[in-house]
């Protein structure tokens, strides 16, 4: 076998925290892009400025501040260390919070403009047929949603398992903890152990060909329909 | 139920401020020249637009009193709305489309029955069909059947034959027609073709930039003579006549009416007997005498109510009553002139066209 032990429990674990990363952040970037494709506040418009940094940062700048942020000396570092939570970095925790942040603008930014784009017509027709504003999210906005939400899922997954800079920052390299595929394909390179690293490299090619081409199918259906 | 309307909505540009009632029943034309604000009063009355001030009462129901702060959702007023571009619901198939509100509406507040609806619509065969394969018209034919399925108490229809063609609209009108009749459910209806909507309505809100010009019965509001400029042709008198007879080898329909008859050529067969029919102020020309030898075959005897300024300063629009009717000739200043018109005086109407509705 090609894949060690090791190789195989960073898969999981990057495996683990993608799922989980896109699972919160749909709970979480949905109600937020709703908020951002509606209002014309000012206070909209910095968030949603806020919550594209992590688009045009480099993932280094963002672990670095989130390391200071969660550090011991840090105000989150502060606070999970008084409600008994210890220090999140170099945990799987404090990973998960990273891996949030940093894919947060790729759930967000498909969520949003599948939102803007249903307009307000489907919304005021459900309004004139009895529907209430929470009612018409769940049984017009969200199926009408449907490909944006499906963009969102997929990216926040595939983003997840790319990450490497933030994941060194915050998350260094516990096996069975914060190894993740990223940094366990750095460390056979380091080692010059380019048979396993082309087995992950490879693998994460081809995961991530595979994934862009399920989207690009599924949006194709969709047209057609 | 009445409506009572007091209500303004200022947006950029543009100031809406009309007062109005409206009857219990039957179907109210709201009409107006484009960015008269019609969709937005409709709008208003929904509860589609944010920020109008102002009082909406429905009968015992009250929709809107801004001095006390009260704003009832669109979605808690017993309204259904059609739009111009009917909206269905691009997810869901005819069926679901209907259902959406039938299934939102308690069942003690349905009064109109699912297959009541599908029938008099005819949406049966279209019930499995997605909604983007239907056609302009089956579109608003769901779109009105999925707004009647709530069972509202007022059913506002925006323009709802504007984007179809001049067959789908002959398909359409009938229907809503009949569903005045067998549901006795009152319409607020915009258009800007009066003659589209002429023979159903039976109470006319007349609105130009966002303000109400007049309001009141059909044939009151349209055969007044102080309205603007734009209205000009569409002056006139509505009649309510009887079929008195039929002469077959002509073609035409020997029609009764308070006042007189109409010989009008037959339209597309009904079974009614009361017909209603549109007579044109600019399609009255007025004589002195009876003269047999002309082709014009609606020659009634009338006398001169009044003479008023018509928008062209070479018109005078001339009301005239004919036993307990009335009717509207709009004829040059100068022949006014030359037969020496003056109220009181008996004339002879000639009627050019009269258009069966």
């Amino acid at each position: 076998m090609l894949l060690s032990g090791d190789d195989w429990a960073a898969i999981w674990l990057t495996a683990k925290l993608a799922a989980l990363t896109t699972v919160i952040l749909l709970i979480l970037a949905t109600p937020l892009a709703w908020w951002l494709a509606r209002s014309q506040s000012l206070a909209s418009k910095l968030i949603a400025a806020v919550v594209t940094l992590p688009l045009v940062l480099p993932p280094t700048v963002l672990g670095f501040y989130l390391l200071l942020a969660l550090g011991s000396q840090g105000p989150i570092g502060q606070l999970t260390q008084a409600l008994g939570l210890g220090l999140l970095p170099f945990t799987f925790g404090g990973l998960l919070l990273a891996s949030l942040i940093y894919s947060l603008p790729f759930a967000v930014q498909p969520l949003q403009q599948a939102f803007q784009a249903i307009g307000a017509g489907p919304l005021e027709a459900a309004a004139t047929l009895r529907a209430s504003p929470r009612d018409t999210f769940f049984s017009v906005v969200l199926p009408l949603a449907r490909p944006g939400l499906l963009t969102a899922a997929v990216m926040s997954f595939a983003h997840t398992v790319g990450e490497f800079g933030v994941v060194l920052m915050i998350g260094g390299n516990i096996p069975h903890e914060t190894r993740l595929i990223s940094v366990q394909l750095y460390d056979r390179v380091e080692a010059l152990e380019y048979a396993q690293a082309h087995w992950l490299a490879g693998g994460l090619l081809l995961f991530s060909f595979l994934v862009l081409l399920a989207v690009q199918l599924l949006n194709r259906r969709r047209s057609a329909a | 139920m009445s409506l009572q309307a007091d209500i303004q909505l200022a947006l950029p540009g543009f100031q809406l401020d009309a007062h109005f009632s409206l009857p219990a029943q039957g179907v109210s034309v709201l009409f107006g020249p484009s960015g008269a604000g019609k969709s937005t009063l409709l709008r208003c009355l929904a509860g589609l637009e944010q920020g109008v001030r102002g009082r909406l009462q429905f009968g015992t129901q009250c929709w809107l009193d801004s001095a006390q702060g009260r704003c009832l959702p669109a979605h808690q007023r017993s309204i259904g709305m059609v739009f111009q571009d009917a909206r269905l619901f691009p997810h869901l198939d005819v069926r679901a489309n209907l259902a959406f509100g039938y299934q939102r509406t308690p069942a003690a507040a349905r009064r109109l029955a699912w297959d009541q609806i599908v029938d008099l619509l005819d949406l049966g065969p279209l019930l499995a069909r997605r909604s983007s394969t239907l056609s302009g018209g089956e579109r608003q034919r769901v779109a009105i059947g999925r707004a009647l399925l709530t069972s509202p108490e007022l059913l506002l229809l925006d323009e709802p034959l504007a984007a179809l063609d001049l067959v789908r609209k002959q398909e359409i009108l009938p229907l809503l027609s009949r569903l005045q009749q067998e549901l006795t459910l009152p319409l607020v209806y915009i258009t800007h073709a009066l003659d589209e909507v002429s023979r159903l309505a039976d109470h006319l809100l007349l609105l130009a930039e966002g303000k109400l010009l007049a309001q009141g019965g059909l044939s009151e509001v349209l055969s007044r003579t102080d309205l603007p400029a734009w209205l000009d042709e569409e002056l006139g008198v509505v009649l309510e006549t009887e079929l008195q007879e039929e002469l077959a080898e002509y073609q035409l329909l020997r029609l009764g009416f308070a006042g007189g008859q109409l010989l009008v050529p037959a339209g597309s067969p009904t079974s009614t007997r009361r017909r209603r029919v549109r007579i044109l102020a600019r399609d009255v020309s007025l004589a002195l005498q009876a003269d047999a030898a002309v082709s014009i075959l609606n020659r009634l005897p009338a006398v001169v109510q009044a003479i008023r300024p018509a928008n062209h300063p070479a018109h005078v629009l001339v009301q005239l009553t004919l036993g307990a009717s009335q009717l509207l000739a709009r004829i040059t200043r100068y022949s006014c002139a030359t037969l020496q018109l003056q109220p009181g005086m008996p004339v002879w109407a000639q009627i050019k066209s009269v258009a069966l509705l």
